[in-house]
């Protein structure tokens, strides 16, 4: 009575956790922009267009990749907007489903409106990072992509989007697969030693395996130190225009941005507040603080100006002190400059050199916001303040995520551990806990260990919409 | 027609485990053996434990297990090996007398109450709906159970090679097992054929033991059981193993044979142990080894056998003894049985789960070689727990799969059912990366509990036990805040050659200088007329268990620091019912594996080959859902 081979059949009912219900929100971010995207994404998405959307086609018929004009109402009567929608059909969307993105004109009022006419159809707002989940889900991006577009998303710069980019080329994945390869490499010769104790086979001894831990260390070290750069890529880098009233840093802001955003004047002391603009020079974003001029004054609001101007200056990675070829270096100035904020990372530039070209002032850049002399030479010293000696190129591995920095120095922790168990001639097991440590940490960065953490750490990252 | 709760296949130490703890549990229980005074043979060498394998003997022990009781009563030599190194990797081992184990266990055995020991062969499993009810033997008897444990060894389709010659046999001079796994294949299971190896047997008065190098066993030998009465141990004489070594001239003669090795000539299918392998394969594999070690080992007290350990080998006979006598001390040896390789059926531990039960047949259960594993210790772990899975199933109670971060036994049968291994599976301490936690001294401290819970450990030993916790957690507490005077100890560091205080240091400090050890420090003034010091020094274990835990808190401290960074992948269950295939981010080998094994845990799954991290982090995204 043996039974007969069939294989079992295991209760296959299916957990209804597939995200298969449509999800919408703003793509763009809040505000008044030129342009608002929605983007809408799952199996609903051209059902639920076309309720609100009239054109000349209905965008259920329509084929992927394809633009479509036409308006938006409720009820088909009253318009609220006209919209393009683009129609990308599934696998070949960026969350891999179904999807379609609105673009609208700008006004807040109007994305809303329309967010609001979809959520009454069979749609749902989208929870943050819910697109870039279900691109994961359906294969689209893998994690450490999926990390790194959260990275792009926050990153204001080219440089930082090159940075991130670097990133989904794997060009740290791929130092953190060699170095972690190698720990493993190591680490199994102390395995082994200890599996086949009994027999008198020496699988490393403790000065080759001590050598090859430093050697790892040492990477992980210079990729530690690239932190601070890559941080500069990601965040930009604050600078500071300080100086007496008049000197013209309203100006040399504005010759910058080309634009007159700040006043200027004849009158000193036109600047009161610090006024904030940010720049891209060569890809690397720099965030520029115009001060109000610093001097003695009575009035309060000018008091209150330079009181802030003293905080700016604390706060920045850069300050350019300015005073112009018509009055003598305010050294008072100057010094007290130098209490806020270390003597390497300020800039003497003299401004106004188009009145007197041949002065004897010194100063490490000369220039004039008046005819623009000079001012190649101010951002050549401000790249060389931002990245001192550090070459960089796209080639080169760069830290530039906390969270990546944090497992780097927990590896580094552990290494330190194993060096110390050696050098204490403790036995294998020993040396092997920090050594699995470290690979895992390692592990962490590359996505080979994973944990709720990260993912929810990269998911939570973003905003709704993407 | 008989019938009993459970039904045992094999009288090997799976199967006494497995029959032991079903029967200790209240089950009824038909131990079907081929001959029954061959009842824990030990087919390959007459020792017990080694290293990660004698840790294994200790938790089979505090879990009430029997090999652990058998070993310490039939030890002749007993060593904790690897004592150079730290507390996590020494081993206990024995030399066992081979006649009085099996004798031992047979009487260990039928001792046992709910217990019939049944001689027979069974040739065939009977199911009903995916349930199994019971086998029949040769002589055509139906036997009826509710579960089924088969751990018969290397008993299936067995074939015995020497040279070119090869003999149908599970073990020197015993039948085959056939018929078992046709049944299992018509079932559905898959199977596979693997092979191991044994050396040969020397006659001892043949031996020039003048020139060999003398191993004795430890001078205060410790047994593996918490039962065994250390006042009665060790029970029988103890005796001396001896080493030799091969050499090149040795190798020649063996590499002659190598065109009649039933391994070079592809005579044997089975993948044999990468870990144990013949001495064929270690000439061949370590070529830059110009020897290998080899222990003469005393098969018992009056036995005028030794094996030759380190010389498994299946060459034909003649190359053997010509290699022999090439060998130090072994100018002359007689060889009593050349040594040979067996060759057997197993099944891919994939389709068993964490409790042993096979996924395909509700009640049946594999333990022991059946599932890839070598090793007695191995067999044994399995039985127990498969035992004890079958009685807690039977009698409706809630399954017991041992974790990775509890027991060199969870490190076992997690590795079997989610790497499913095609070569002998041997226990490494590399194996268990909670290596310093799960030692052979705190088996009982994390594993008693559970033996108690089954009523497989009486209450003495669970009250001593406690009463021991009690001193270690007090002890501990104690000595992080009892500080030692300059003046006091100064003399004493002094003397170890180890450097002097300031002022004043808590002893659990002073305890990690590795030239100290904390018999010595709270030895000193005064410290014993404290409760808790004199309760502790009067109790060696539990000074051991607080001198480790001093000695090595950082290290400690930082595997706890992994054991809760995997705890949480363990801790994310995945639900049992689970469809895998419609998940279509996952890799498609990853998917598959996936199916087959269908993994309890995020981090079972994490360990499957072939599932890919970005599997894990897809599944855990859906999980979270
Ligand atoms: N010739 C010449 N005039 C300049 C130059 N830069 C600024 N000025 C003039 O100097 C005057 C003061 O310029 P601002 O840019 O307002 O000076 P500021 O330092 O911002 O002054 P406060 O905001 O009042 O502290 C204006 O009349 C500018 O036109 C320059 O390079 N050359
Ligand atoms: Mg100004």
């Amino acid at each position: 009575m043996t039974s007969k081979s069939e294989p079992v059949k295991l209760d296959t009912s299916r957990r209804d956790e597939l995200p298969e219900d449509t999800i919408v929100a703003l793509a763009t971010p809040p505000g008044i922009g030129a342009i608002s995207v929605i983007r809408i994404s799952g199996q609903k998405s051209f059902e639920s267009t076309d309720k609100i959307f009239f054109g000349k086609s209905k965008i259920i018929n329509a084929s992927s990749h394809t633009i479509h004009y036409g308006k938006v109402s409720g009820d088909g009567i009253n318009f609220i907007d006209d919209v393009l929608v683009s129609v990308y059909r599934a696998p070949n969307s960026y969350t891999g489903e179904d999807s379609v993105e609105i673009s609208t004109h700008g006004s807040p009022l109007i994305s809303k409106k329309i967010i609001e006419l979809l959520l009454n159809t069979d749609v749902r707002m989208a929870e943050p990072g819910e697109f870039t989940k279900r691109a994961f889900l359906n294969n689209r991006i893998d994690l450490a992509q999926a990390e790194a577009v959260a990275d792009v998303i926050n990153s204001r710069t080219e440089a930082s989007l090159k940075g991130a980019r670097n990133q989904l080329d794997g060009v740290l994945s791929n130092k953190v697969h060699e170095m972690r390869s190698s720990l493993i490499n190591a680490s199994s010769f102390v395995e082994l030693g200890l599996d086949f104790a009994e027999e008198d086979i020496e699988f490393i001894n403790s000065n080759e395996l001590d050598k090859r831990i430093l050697n790892i260390k040492t990477e992980i070290d210079k990729l530690l130190s690239t932190y601070s750069f890559g941080k500069v890529i990601r965040d930009g880098v604050n600078v500071a225009l300080v100086g007496q009233p008049n000197v013209g840093k309203s100006s040399i802001l504005n010759y910058i941005l080309k634009e007159s955003r700040a006043i200027v004047s004849k009158i000193p002391g036109t600047t009161r507040d610090v006024i904030r603009e940010e720049v891209s020079i060569d890809g690397i974003l720099f965030r520029l603080f115009d001060t109000a001029g610093i001097r003695f004054s009575e009035e309060e609001i000018e008091k209150e100006g330079i009181l802030r101007s003293r905080q700016t200056i604390k706060d920045s990675d850069v300050v350019i002190f300015i005073y112009d070829v018509e009055q003598k270096i305010d050294t008072e100035l100057l010094n007290e400059i130098y209490t806020l904020i270390s003597k390497d990372k300020v800039i003497v530039a003299l401004n106004k050199i188009d009145i007197l070209p041949n002065t004897m002032l010194k100063a490490d850049v000369y220039i004039s916001a008046l005819t623009g002399a000079g001012m190649k030479e101010l951002f050549k010293k401000l790249k060389a303040q931002t990245f001192g000696n550090s070459v960089y190129s796209e080639k080169t591995a760069i830290v530039s995520n906390l969270r990546h920095y944090n497992c780097l120095t927990k590896a580094n922790e552990y290494l330190n551990n194993a060096r110390e168990s050696i050098s204490n001639k403790l036995s294998g097991e020993f040396i092997s806990v920090d050594l699995r440590n470290a690979e895992n940490s390692l592990g962490e960065i590359i996505g080979e260990v994973t944990t709720d953490d990260i993912l929810n750490n990269i998911f939570m990252k973003f905003c709704i919409g993407k | 027609m008989r019938e009993f709760d459970i039904i045992v296949v094999g009288g090997g130490h799976a199967g006494i485990e497995a029959a032991c703890a079903a029967s200790n549990m209240g089950c009824s229980v038909g131990f079907i053996t081929m001959d029954k005074l061959a009842m824990g043979r030990m087919s390959c060498n007459p020792a017990i434990g080694g290293t990660a394998k004698g840790h294994l003997v200790r938790e089979i022990d505090a879990l009430g297990g029997m090999m652990g009781i058998i070993a310490d009563r039939t030890g002749i030599q007993f060593r904790m090996l690897n004592k150079s190194k730290g507390p996590a990797v020494w081993s206990p081992r024995c030399q066992s007398d081979r006649k009085l184990y099996s004798e031992e266990a047979y009487s260990v055995v039928s001792n046992t109450k709910n217990l019939e020991i049944v001689e027979a062969s069974v040739v065939d499993i009977i199911a009903e709906g995916k349930k199994v009810k019971g086998v029949i033997t040769a002589t055509g008897e139906q036997i009826q159970c509710s579960a089924l444990v088969l751990s018969s060894g290397t008993f299936l389709n067995g074939l015995m090679h020497t040279g070119l010659n090869s003999v149908r046999g599970g073990r020197f001079g015993e039948n085959p097992a056939i018929g078992i796994t046709q049944s299992l294949i018509n079932m559905g299971f898959e199977s596979g054929r693997l092979k191991t190896g044994t050396p040969p047997r020397l006659k001892k008065n043949t031996i020039n033991w003048n020139i060999l190098e003398e191993q004795p066993g430890d001078e205060i030998p410790q047994p593996f059981s918490y039962q065994t009465d250390i006042n009665n141990f060790p029970h029988l004489p103890q005796m001396s193993c001896y080493i030799t070594y091969t050499d090149e001239t040795v190798h020649k003669v063996l590499e002659k044979g190598f065109d009649e090795s039933p391994m070079f000539t592809g005579r044997i299918k089975g993948v044999g142990p990468r870990y144990c392998p013949s001495i064929e394969d270690k000439i061949v594999r370590f070529a830059d080894k110009n020897k290998h070690q080899l222990f003469l080992e005393p098969e018992g007290l009056d036995s005028d056998q030794i094996y030759l350990n380190g010389f498994s080998t299946s060459l034909p006979a003649e190359i053997q003894i010509e290699a022999l006598h090439k060998i130090k001390g072994l100018e002359e040896v007689e060889m009593v049985r050349p040594g040979y390789a067996v060759e057997y059926d197993f099944f891919p531990p994939s389709q068993v789960d964490l409790t042993l039960e096979t996924k395909l047949i509700e009640g049946l259960y594999f333990a022991g070689q059946i599932n890839g594993t070598s090793g007695y210790e191995e067999a044994a772990a399995q039985g127990i727990v498969a035992g004890i899975n079958a009685a807690l199933k039977i009698q409706g109670k809630p399954e017991f799969v041992l974790k990775r971060s509890e027991a060199y036994i969870g490190v076992l049968i997690d590795d079997l059912v989610t790497k499913s291994t095609y070569e002998p599976y041997r226990m490494f301490t590399s194996r268990a990366e909670h290596r310093l936690l799960l030692r052979q001294d705190n088996a009982d401290r994390r594993l008693m509990k559970y033996g108690h819970q089954f009523g497989l450990i009486d209450d003495k030993l669970i009250e001593k036990l406690s009463t021991r916790e009690d001193i270690i957690t007090k002890s501990v507490k104690l000595f992080e805040n009892m500080k030692l005077h300059a003046r006091n100890i100064n003399p004493f560091l002094e003397s170890k050659g180890s450097s002097g205080i300031d002022s004043a240091e808590t002893i659990s400090k002073l305890c990690k200088r590795p030239e100290l050890t904390l018999k010595e420090i709270i030895g000193l003034n005064g410290t014993e007329q404290n409760p808790v010091v004199s309760s502790l020094i009067a109790d060696e274990k539990a000074l051991e268990q607080v001198e480790i835990e001093l000695k090595y808190e950082g290290y400690i401290k930082r595997q706890f620091d992994m054991v809760d960074r995997l705890e949480r992948y363990e801790a994310t269950k995945i639900p049992l019912t689970f469809d895998f295939l419609t998940m279509k981010a996952l890799s498609t080998e990853g998917r598959e594996k996936l199916n087959k094994i269908k993994p309890r845990s995020i981090g079972q799954a994490s360990r499957i080959s072939g599932v890919t991290p970005s599997d894990i982090s897809i599944l855990l995204v859906y999980l979270k859902n």
